[in-house]
């Protein structure tokens, strides 16, 4: 067909419309300047900086020393497998707990949906800090829960919520919770309703229908969801260090650690550097793994 | 593929939502083996009693059997029916073959037996060799006979489908129209069809139900439905046609002053429609018997590439005030003959054409 063709150089206007497309591609480029300078200025140079400094010793020369106390101190690799314990943990109670929640909001009404949502969101909106320490407030020996529980006979002795895992649990399920709910809500939402009654039409049950139907399709939010809990949570800083009680150190608390006890630049550097670098790997290994390509809505 | 079909016997069936009536005391039986269509606007009821029929829609009361088995109690997916949805609702996250094996999948055929119907059922509605194809790699048309196919291959007794041709484009769409029949007519399943579309309905239909809000209107041939609807919402939603207001006194029916003459005559006196189907209109030159003739001006003169058609204003005086829609196949009058704009025209109406309704 005159697919195959050769366009015709010569023809009319085609010097003047060639130069409208090209003026197109640039205003839109030019769009993006403003941004593309911000990250140049804001993330790639602090981040060469960042591995510039990690190989920088004590004795300000270039070295691996800070590398190698990371490979050789047990305490930093105590540390690296605490962050990922918690880090693990946080994405699963939010997925159990998340879950759920999602595919109720998503089978609502628009209205209800709505409501339901804005109750997601205001927890989201609502200041980190003081959520967090609205939890130490609601958790600790003589908090709430506690002296309730104890007033109503639950439990006898005060439970010791905070300062230890099951706090530092508590409070970035309930804080990670709405980045998990917030993707997968938006893909559940574009499962076709009618894809369930064909289910149940040609003969599945409910609970089959969505095994073989729904979940495989929810898969995409699910999987993004899980990730930018997973790595966000890997450089989470507040909320752990408040209600861990310096009982539960992760990566990123050491790193402040280093900088203010220490004043070792180097050290802290190299801590984010492998940290970023093993976020990346898990990216990585992630994305081989399920293709969300595969999985998607491809309709 | 050969079963056994089942009749549907639908009674007394309503449903509400608030006040309003989705379906209101709907009664109406399909044949065994027979292509039955719901017709009606958007909004008439016609989907909302498609799910009752599927089990999405839980009616009021009212009862619905398949054969003999009451099945209004029964979930949908123990009805053991196909439905084409209007927008194929195919599974996104399988391929052609798996959608269509998924029915046998879950009935626990086994993985050969899959194969064979998957590949007959994908035969039959000519997609054979497109089984490993994902989903959005197919075109509208095929997406639709996957639908078909994944409908069929269990050999449902019954066979609903919710306006399966209305995404499709015109040309398209017609040809479906002639292979859904004839595959009905091949797979002898009991069929349930609702499209808003009433030549669709007309094309394909062993009977028509036409619903209007929330009620059936009319059961019949395509032909009796199209000859003699029972009234003016028919008359008017099916087919094409000029509605004229004429009065009733002692049996005589009155355009303005002129007496028409009807096919069936009415006993009741007061205001009645006079129907008239543009293509049964002719010219006339004399005064031909038992025929009504009305005189007019050309209003209007539009070419429709297989027909003329005339837009006429009666002649007040005789007639009322009235337009008159006629239809004249290309063709068949020379273009000298065709009356043009503001040419005053004389049409005539056979007795055996003209009827009235309410």
């Amino acid at each position: 067909m005159t697919s195959t063709q050769k366009i015709n150089q010569e023809g009319i206007n085609k010097t003047e419309l060639d130069q409208l497309d090209k003026k197109e591609r640039y205003t839109l480029f030019g769009l993006t300047v403003p941004y593309l300078a911000l990250v140049f200025g804001l993330i790639i140079i602090p981040i060469g900086w960042l591995f510039y400094m990690s190989f920088i010793g004590r004795d300000e020369t270039l070295s691996l020393e800070n590398y190698q106390r990371i490979w050789n101190s047990k305490a930093y690799l105590r540390i690296f497998k605490t962050t990922f314990q918690i880090s693990l943990l946080t994405t699963l109670f939010c997925v159990l707990l998340g879950y759920p929640l999602t595919y109720f909001m998503s089978q609502l009404s628009n209205r209800w949906a709505n409501i339901c949502m804005i109750g997601v969101l205001i927890p989201f909106w609502t200041s980190l800090l003081v959520r967090t320490y609205a939890w130490l407030v609601l958790l600790q020996k003589k908090g709430l829960i506690n002296s309730l529980a104890v007033d109503w006979g639950l439990w006898s002795e005060p439970i010791k919520f905070v300062h230890n895992t099951s706090g530092t649990l508590i409070g970035m399920v309930h804080i990670m919770l709405p980045f998990l709910i917030l993707p997968l809500y938006a893909n559940m939402r574009t499962i076709d309703k009618d894809c369930l009654k064909a289910a149940a039409n040609l003969g599945a049950t409910p609970t089959r229908a969505f095994w073989t139907v729904f979940f495989p399709l929810s898969l995409p939010g699910l999987f993004a969801g899980l990730l930018i809990v997973f790595v966000l949570c890997l450089g989470f800083y507040v909320t752990p260090a408040l209600l861990g009680g310096g009982k539960v150190i992760m990566v990123a608390m050491k790193i402040s650690d280093n900088i203010e006890l220490y004043y070792s630049w180097g050290a802290a550097s190299a801590l984010g550097v492998v940290l970023l670098g093993v976020t990346m790997i898990i990216l990585f290994i992630a994305s081989k793994l399920v293709s969300i390509d595969q999985l998607g809505n491809r309709s | 593929m050969k079963s056994d079909a089942l009749n549907i016997s639908i009674k007394d069936i309503t449903k509400t939502y608030g006040e309003f009536f989705a379906l209101k005391d709907v009664s109406l039986e399909v044949k065994s083996g027979e292509f039955l269509t719901l017709l009606g606007p958007s909004g008439s009821g016609k989907t909302t009693l498609l799910m009752v029929l599927a089990g999405f829609t839980r009616p009021d009361y009212g009862s619905v059997k398949f054969g003999t088995e009451e099945v209004v109690l029964k979930p949908p997916h123990l009805r053991d029916i196909g439905m084409v949805f209007q927008n194929y609702a195919l599974f996104p996250h399988m391929n052609v073959e798996q959608n269509v094996g998924y029915p046998q999948k879950l009935r626990g055929i086994s993985k050969e037996k899959i194969k064979e119907t998957v590949n007959e059922a994908l035969k039959t509605v000519k997609l054979d060799g497109l089984g490993h194809r994902g989903v959005a790699e197919l075109s509208g048309g095929q997406r639709q006979r996957v639908a078909l196919a994944r409908a069929i291959v269990f050999q449902p007794k019954i066979l609903l489908m919710d306006e399966p041709l209305s995404a499709l484009d015109k040309k398209l769409r017609e040809e479906m129209q002639i292979e859904l029949r004839q595959l009905h007519d091949s797979l002898n399943m009991t069929t349930v069809y609702v499209t808003h579309d009433q030549k669709e309905a007309l094309t394909m239909s062993d009977r028509i139900a036409v619903i209007n809000g929330g009620g059936l209107m009319q059961l019949d041939t395509p032909s009796a439905i199209y000859k003699s609807p029972n009234n003016a919402f028919i008359a008017d939603f099916i087919g094409e046609s000029s509605l004229l207001s004429v009065k009733v006194s002692k049996k005589n029916v009155y355009l303005g002053n002129t007496k028409i003459l009807v096919e069936h005559s009415v006993k009741k006196n007061g205001d009645f429609l006079l129907v008239v189907r543009p293509e049964k209109l002719f010219l006339v030159n004399d005064n031909p018997t038992d025929c009504n003739t009305f005189t007019g001006n050309v209003v209007e003169s539009i070419y429709q590439g297989e027909s003329q058609l005339l837009m006429i204003k009666l002649d007040p005086d005789s007639h009322g005030d009235q337009i008159l829609r006629m239809r004249i196949p290309n063709g068949t009058a020379s273009l000298q003959d065709l009356p043009s704009i503001g040419n005053k025209i004389t049409v005539g109406l056979k007795k055996s054409d003209s009827f009235l309704v309410e």
